[in-house]
């Protein structure tokens, strides 16, 4: 099986999607093969434990057949340490958002919905496993379908406004990708991504290229100035899909720009990297203030995720500046690292966050902060929770969410101090934003008779938060396993940023 | 010499953290006695094992302790570990910050014996403990850092302990914040030992510390600082976030809003003096600055002058002792300034014990005052609880400075060394401590005036039915009490001896080693040049002596004008006080409106940045980029609406199209080719 086990992990999911279907909306079967082909996924991605080996600079479990044979693209697949750390967190992910949804979608076509999340996960796994770049493309262009069904059927009043609107982004960007893929596929006759990492490009071909990568990458992670879809859809979206959005899907962006900038277009990227640099400053200030005055509660986690995937950004172009500017490889592989770690870490905190507000969201069917008030008085298991985790979106140490942001202040440090000194205003902005919106929804008096009436989390949404309550906690006390886990590949990564392809 | 145990350090730290946990999760399972006899014993374990350890440190010939216990995080050559650096300075804040939290926790069940968050409230006092732990004992910056944002954590729950109050809810979020720009600056300073030292460990970064030295940092392409300097501002910028100090001051006495033992515990012994410990263990850093170290006096000298005279006019019992803890805490940090850590360590030690006391003193009173703070509604309570009486008096008079009290060798200590310093900003900063004890004499014995002696402010109406705790709102009368009031339970008078003890007599016994002696060793490192408190110490002939004396100092007659002053205004005269803050006006303004500080930063930060947040979001997201975006999408739909014309139908107009095409492409052509 292990020689399979990736497309295992892809397909299996998306099959599964088939009974989900054929079982229909009556009765609860639909949810009950669902959540076992989860959870049957999530059991499988934990055998990529023992059969990944964690010195690995190249792709390990590697699968090749020829796919379209005239073009000489291979359905390849294969994966290393980055790569193993998102699958594992995609399916995870997978399975609380099908608990998630247990109730909540139960009158409105569970199957479908269900099904849809299925196929996503999948396609969300085949982006993690692609090592042919066209492969990649067809699975990242894919993985817009099931969101936009997720978002258009199941979201709030202005789902046809978000869908539009995200899907027209992140469409655009993916466009530029393509014609840089197939700019290189023209120059190296291939789409495998090895190769291309070490094709030769001139420095104008690799800036050309480079922004090509940046564009489709910008939106999907996403950075300022190409972010407004994201709160949108955040809104529109149902509680599983604003959890998945946040919690994988962003992350294909940061993953992108580690498979395709950094490998590809070295060159242009360290010479551009003082733009990206820039751009993932902005979002702590800015994005930090716009957050800062939401009124509703899942824009305001949805620009808090913007300036978190800033630190994203910022971790792996300031390896740049280390690497290049001041040979500090091991500073530039702290910030990598970083950048990873914080990658992870939101996927477990902003999820849990877009849990949390689902609780409430399912309660009282409002988003706004204004309706709510005194939580802690009705349901204070539910409060244990929401500040477990708001301390994490803050960065606590002994959470998760403290270790990539601490990583990448290190590393900017080392690189530049006033680049930290803006990062690190993360500090402050990002908790005033988070506990202003706990002060405002969780603590005082309770604030109304709705509110009043509220009734604290029952056992599936428990085991939901709990899940990652253990996760987050878990890095945040003891982050090398993560860290180790990714540790080879980022070093082999870091290692060829150094190299000239010029 | 022997090593210490692993197992025994681990005990320490970790049976705290259990006993939260069993408190916090299991609290209604194992109910109210449950909870408080697990936090009691995870902490009573803890302080036992520290006794133990500062014991064999100290007698038993054991070896300073530096271990990793796990690593954190390794990438490349950085590695983040957790593990512990127990040496005399570690171990005896450890038995501090067991001592009073075991004090705290006992005092617990009496204050809090009435209330709903009973068991949530011993969960938190242990969290908090054991955070306090991982703070002191850890040997590197990253667990420094856990413990530092983890008290901080306990410190925002517990500010909201009461979280249906508005004030309790504002203070907590306003001391995170204020804390986190401390932080800021703090995790920024680790940043710059990471880049200087390359290290996050201790006892690597202070081997290499001397290679700081001639390093600098560019601010600027022609402008540099000195790394030494550098890293000692930021670091001690989170200092000043954690210990209170100017102009970071402003969520302590806000911090009140939290039950009294808190106050107690958190804001005055332990958790606000992470700052000065932090500059202490990392002596050998600040000793290359003496820029940072004037930076750090100066800063001090500020807050022990100037949020003591604010002390002077506030009327809640608590907040006079709040504000007497940024003036200590100012105290403290003056000591740093001028290189006497040990004299600032040994501050806080004497200081952790007689606040405490004045904290839980203050505590026993708002619990024989049902719960009311105001000191204008008390008076001549020395008759109905004469041990609370007695206690708060030993820990005024050490607080004071008195001769013989603990405070007093640690404070005059600091006051001379203030005065034998040599170094840049040193006379302002020994005016401002020389003066500060004036100040402190004022609160202090005002605040004993007002409470326990002079004529009962208040009225006993025995019908008055109130319950004895109502937390939520105080919408009794002021001044009107359901009983007369009486002398605390045992719980709560038992530790306010405990606490007694060591402010009356631990100065006395321990000034000669510990603070002109090498009692630290190397965990405090002092460059002979700057060292005061040796150049104190050739005129040191024992505690006796020192305190003998005192009593011919200039200090010690400030404290008899302050209780002079105090005595006639507010015993034998009465309608004095009155007086004097009518004439005095401009000066009472200020002080009452603390200098204007809060309204300031209120408007500034916290107005200014919804309004920033709402320009932000309004012209820049919605505005700018979205009105980009929406145009862009519906010029799209003109041009296609266009397109849509031209999709007419009409055979003659796609022929027509096709040979316009065909014209430009091989005119493209024709044209390109020739170029």
């Amino acid at each position: 099986m292990s020689n399979h086990l990736l497309s295992l992990l892809i397909w299996l999911p998306m099959a599964g999607a088939v009974p989900v279907l054929i079982a229909g909306a009556r009765g609860s079967a639909s949810r009950w093969i669902a959540l076992a082909v989860a959870v049957a996924t999530f059991v499988a991605s934990l055998f990529l434990l023992p059969a990944y080996h964690t010195d690995g600079a190249v792709m390990q479990l590697v699968e090749s057949t020829p796919w379209i044979a005239s073009l000489h693209v291979n359905y390849a697949l294969g994966v290393d340490g980055i790569s193993v750390a998102l699958i594992l967190l995609t399916s995870f992910v997978g399975v609380l958002v099908i608990v998630g949804a247990w109730d909540v979608i139960k009158d409105n076509k569970p199957h479908q919905y269900m099904a849809a999340m299925l196929v996503l996960e999948g396609l969300l796994i085949g982006v993690f496993c692609a090592t042919d770049a066209l492969l990649f493309y067809v699975f990242f262009e894919a993985m817009l379908i099931p969101m936009f069904i997720l978002i258009g059927i199941w979201g709030g009043p202005r789902r046809v406004y978000a869908t539009l609107k995200f899907f027209i982004y992140t469409f655009l960007g993916s466009i530029f990708m393509l014609v840089g893929l197939i700019y290189l596929y023209h120059k190296a006759g291939t789409f495998d991504m090895a190769t291309l990492a070490h094709l030769p490009l001139t420095m104008k071909e690799q800036s050309w290229l480079f922004f090509a990568f940046l564009i489709a990458f910008a939106i999907k992670i996403p950075m300022v100035p190409v972010h407004t879809w994201l709160p949108d859809a955040h809104v529109e979206a149902p509680t599983g899909g604003s959890v998945v959005l946040a919690a994988v899907m962003l992350k294909v962006g940061g993953y992108g720009f580690l498979r395709f900038s950094l490998p590809i277009v070295p060159d242009a990227s360290a010479h551009y990297a003082w733009l990206v640099i820039v751009l993932s400053l902005i979002p702590v200030v800015y994005i930090g203030y716009v957050a800062l005055v939401q009124e509703d509660m899942k824009k305001l986690v949805a620009y808090s995720s913007i300036a978190h995937m800033g630190f994203v950004t910022l971790g792996i172009f300031i390896a740049f500046m280390l690497v290049r500017d001041l040979g500090n490889v091991d500073a530039a592989n702290l910030g990598v690292q970083g950048a990873m770690v914080q990658m992870m870490s939101h996927g477990f905190v902003s999820g849990a966050m877009f849990s949390c507000i689902g609780v409430m969201y399912d309660r009282l069917h409002t988003r706004m902060i204004k309706d709510y008030g005194g939580l802690v008085n009705v349901m204070p298991w539910f409060t244990f929770f929401m500040v477990f985790f708001a301390m994490a979106n803050c960065g606590l140490p002994g959470t998760s969410g403290f270790v990539g942001e601490f990583m990448v202040i290190l590393a900017s440090f080392s690189a530049n101090p006033w680049i930290a000194l803006i990062a690190a205003f993360t500090l402050i902005i990002g908790a005033a934003y988070t506990l202003w919106l706990v002060k405002r929804v969780v603590w005082g008096k309770v604030t109304n008779e709705k509110v009043a009436a509220m009734k604290d989390i029952n056992g599936r949404e428990a085991f939901v938060l709990t899940a990652f309550a253990v996760v987050v906690l878990a890095i945040g006390v003891w982050p090398q396993p993560l860290v180790h886990l990714m540790g080879g590949s980022i070093d082999h990564l870091v290692q060829q940023l150094a190299i000239s392809k010029i | 010499m022997h090593e210490l145990s692993t197992s025994i350090l681990l005990i320490i730290a970790l049976a705290p953290l259990a006993g939260a946990v069993l408190a916090g999760f299991l609290g209604r399972t194992i109910g109210r006695a449950g909870s408080h006899t697990v936090t009691i014993l995870g902490v009573a374990i803890s302080c036992v094992l520290s006794f133990y350890v500062l014991y064999q440190l100290v007698w038993g010939g054991a070896a300073n302790y530096n271990h990793d216990l796990y690593t954190w995080f390794q990438v490349g050559k950085f590695n983040a570990s957790v593990g512990f650096m127990i040496d005399r300075l570690s171990a005896m804040m450890m038995v501090v910050v067991t001592f009073v939290s075991l004090m705290v926790h006992i005092y617990t069940i009496g204050y809090m014996a009435d209330d709903d968050g009973y068991t949530r409230f011993f969960s938190y006092i242990a969290l908090f403990t054991f955070a306090m732990l991982m703070l002191v004992m850890s040997n590197n910056f990253m667990q420094l850092f856990f413990g530092w944002e983890g008290v901080g954590l306990v410190s925002y729950l517990l500010i909201g302990f009461y979280f249906k109050r508005p004030s309790a809810t504002f203070a907590n979020l306003k001391a995170f914040l204020v804390n986190r720009v401390g932080d800021f600056g703090f995790v920024l300073g680790i940043g710059a030992v990471l880049y200087f030292l390359g290290t996050l460990d201790y006892q690597t970064a202070f081997d290499a510390a001397p290679t700081l030295v001639g390093q600098t940092l560019h601010i600027t392409q022609n402008h540099a600082w000195s790394a030494a300097t550098v890293i000692g501002i930021l670091l001690f910028i989170g200092a000043m976030g954690k210990s209170a100090q100017v102009p970071l001051h402003v969520w302590l006495p806000d911090s009140m809003e939290g039950p009294t033992p808190i106050s107690a515990l958190i804001h005055a012994a332990t958790m606000v003096t992470a700052g000065i410990f932090m500059v202490a263990r990392m002596s050998p850093i600040f000793e290359l600055s003496s820029t940072a170290l004037s930076f750090i006096m100066v800063i001090g000298a500020t807050g022990a002058l100037f949020t003591g005279m604010i002390g002077i006019v506030q009327n809640d019992i608590k907040r006079v002792v709040a504000y007497s803890t940024l003036s200590q805490l100012g105290y403290m940090t003056v000591a740093l300034g001028v290189s006497a850590y040990a004299g600032a360590v040994y501050h806080l030690m004497t200081h952790a014990f007689f606040k405490a006391l004045l904290f839980l003193g203050a505590g026993s009173v708002i619990i024989a005052m049902h719960h009311e703070q105001d000191m204008r509604h008390m008076g001549g309570l020395r008759k109905y609880m004469p041990i609370t009486y007695i206690t708060m008096w030993v820990g005024s008079l050490a607080l004071c400075g008195v001769p013989f009290f603990s405070g007093f060798y640690s404070k005059d200590a600091i006051i001379e060394a203030a005065g034998e310093s040599h170094r840049w900003g040193a006379h302002y900063a020994y005016f401002c401590v020389l003066m500060g004890a004036l100040v402190t004499a004022l609160y202090t014995f005002r605040q004993m005036h007002l409470t326990f002696h002079g004529k009962e402010r208040f009225k006993v109406v025995e019908s008055h039915g109130h319950g004895h705790d109502d937390h939520d709102d105080h919408h009794h009368e002021p001044g009107v009490l359901a009983h007369a009031p009486k002398e605390s339970p045992w719980v709560v008078t038992v530790p306010l001896v405990m606490l007694a003890i060591p402010s009356l007599l631990i100065g006395f016994f321990t000034v000669g080693p510990m603070l002109f002696g090498d009692w630290f060793g190397k965990a405090i490192h002092v460059t002979e040049a700057h060292n005061v408190l040796a150049e104190m110490g050739t005129e040191f002939h024992g505690a006796l002596a020192m305190a003998l004396h005192g009593f011919t100092q200039t200090p010690f007659w400030l404290v008899v004008a302050g209780f002079a002053i105090t005595t006639y205004v507010y015993i034998f005269n009465p309608a004095m006080a009155g007086r004097i803050q009518r004439i005095f006006k401009p000066v009472y303004v200020v002080l009452d409106r603390k200098f204007w500080v809060d309204e300031v930063y209120l408007a500034i930060f916290a107005r200014g940045g919804v309004k920033l947040g709402r320009l932000f979001w309004k012209a820049g997201d919605t505005a700018v980029i979205d009105g980009a975006i929406d145009g862009s999408a519906s010029l799209v739909q003109r041009i296609a609406a266009g397109m849509r014309r031209l999709q007419s139908g009409y055979l003659y107009h796609y022929a027509f199209a096709m040979i316009l095409g065909l014209i430009l492409l091989l005119g493209g052509f024709w044209w390109f080719g020739h170029v």
